[in-house]
This record gives structure tokens, sequence and C-alpha cells, in this order.
């Protein structure tokens, strides 16, 4: 089923980069997608990290909010360049990440560092290093909000 | 102007006016890690309503799938760029102006 899915993906990919509908080129879309497929299951790469479909439907809750999150985030840290005083407090904060799996550890390191103030320095299994412009914005990512979501985003698939 | 146009012009503005708070971030910041804080406004409000900008320019046409994916694609790229380098930085001796937090030793 991942396989199918995989290979209709990566048509759907082919289709809206080509442009074109004709007979030939849908085929030859079709025929890639279909290749690219066969050698990628050859090379053991279509498994849950590298075509994570599976998390699709938690992807369509997690990702608004994350969007409002990177949006307030930028905000307050553009408040913070255009402030003259420059008000900024740079902290290290170490994070205990509750994901069981890889693919919701990278997904919570990334929304670290995607969100403007905190960028994720160290990821490692048990623990992730942290680098926050503020003392504010480090003990809100220690609080675990953020945390949870994403656990929470690979547990219901 | 048509509506869309008007909206296409506000939002290309305002993801301009980002990317040059985020350019000024970048000088006045003093040091690595912060400087780095700085260009992320660039690269998620900034990039984020200049495509959308875009978006709304180009209409519903296949330039905008496009850009979708142009977007998808920053937004899974560049944490994954800043995090490189943050961890290169750390790993060879770039020292951060950041305190620990109270009750934790330095790292």
């Amino acid at each position: 089923m991942r396989k199918v899915s995989a290979a209709i993906s990566l048509f759907v990919f082919w289709v809206l980069l080509s442009g074109h509908f004709t007979p030939f080129l849908l085929t030859a879309g079709a025929v890639s997608a279909f290749a690219v497929v066969v050698f990628a299951r050859r090379l053991e790469l279509v498994d849950p990290e590298g075509h994570p479909v599976d998390f699709s439907g938690s992807a369509l809750r997690y990702w608004p909010w994350l969007g409002v999150e990177i949006v307030k985030s930028a905000w307050d840290v553009s408040r913070l360049i255009v402030d003259p005083k420059l008000p900024i407090s740079p902290t290290l904060v170490r994070v205990k990440p509750t994901q069981v799996s890889a693919v919701g550890r990278v997904v919570y390191a990334n929304s670290i560092t995607l969100t403007p103030g905190t960028v994720t320095v160290v990821a490692g299994r048990e623990e992730f290093l942290v680098h926050a412009i503020t003392r504010a914005g480090a003990e809100s990512l220690a609080a675990g909000d953020m945390d949870r979501r994403v656990t929470r985003f690979e547990g219901t698939r | 102007m048509t509506l869309a146009g008007i909206l296409a012009f506000g939002l290309l503005s305002l993801g301009g006016v980002f990317c040059v708070i985020g350019a000024v971030g970048l000088l006045r910041m003093p040091d690595f890690y912060t400087r780095m804080h700085a260009a992320s406004v660039i690269e998620t409000l900034g990039a984020g309503l200049v495509i959308a900008g875009l978006i709304v320019q180009a209409g519903f046409t296949l330039a905008s799938a496009k850009l979708v994916i142009l977007a998808l694609l920053i937004f899974f790229a560049s944490p994954t760029a800043t995090h490189a380098l943050a961890k290169v930085a750390h790993e060879s001796g770039v020292e951060p102006v950041a305190r620990a937090r109270e009750g934790e030793e330095a790292p």
C-alpha cells in the first residue's frame, strides 16, 4: 500500500511540475514514478521514514497550529530586532523529547528550529540542547506544550 | 487595480518588510547563534509572505502549485540547514553569549 501511495504521489508531483497533458508525457511520468518506486524498494527506502504517509492526517492538524506559532514568534523576534535597546537574553536550555520514534523527534527538533527565536543545537535521543534568544522563549519551550503536541502527532495516525 | 492585485501587493510588501527586518537583525545581533534567530525571520515570515503574495498574483494555476511545493521545500529544508550550522558551530567550540538556565550547568 505504501508503494502504491508513493507511486501516486510521485506521479502527481511529475504532472504538477511538467504542466503538459500529452499522452506521451503522462505515460513517461507514470513509467518514471513506477521505476523510482521499484528502485527505492530495492534500496529499502519506502518505509515509514522515507514516505511517512501515515502522518498525513495528524500533519493536517499539527501544521496549522505550528503555522500560528511561527507567525507569533517571528513577530516577537522582529520586535526585538527593531527595539533600539535590543532586549535579548540568550539562553541555553535542555529539553527532554517524549517522542518514541525517530520521525517524531525529527518533527519536534525541526519545529523548534522553524519557530524563530529557538534553534535546536544538539538533537540527541534523550535530550535536545536548544538556544533561545530570550529567557521567556526558553521558559515557554521548557513548559513543553509543543513537545506534547508532537507526541500526540506521532501517536494518532 | 483588482482586489487580488491589492492583496498580492500587500503580502509582497509585508514580506519585503520582514526580509529587511531580518537583515537588520543579522547585523545588530551580538553573536553567531543570535544572528541565526534573525535569519529565521526571513525564511519564515519573509519568504512565507512573499510566496503567499505570488500565489495570490498567479491565481489558481500550475504556477501556484509549484509555489506551494517551493514553500514546502523551504519549510522542510531551512530548519535542517539552520540546525546543521548550529550543530557544527557548537561542536567546533563557538561560544554563545547565552547563559544556561538557572539550576543547570553550562553546556
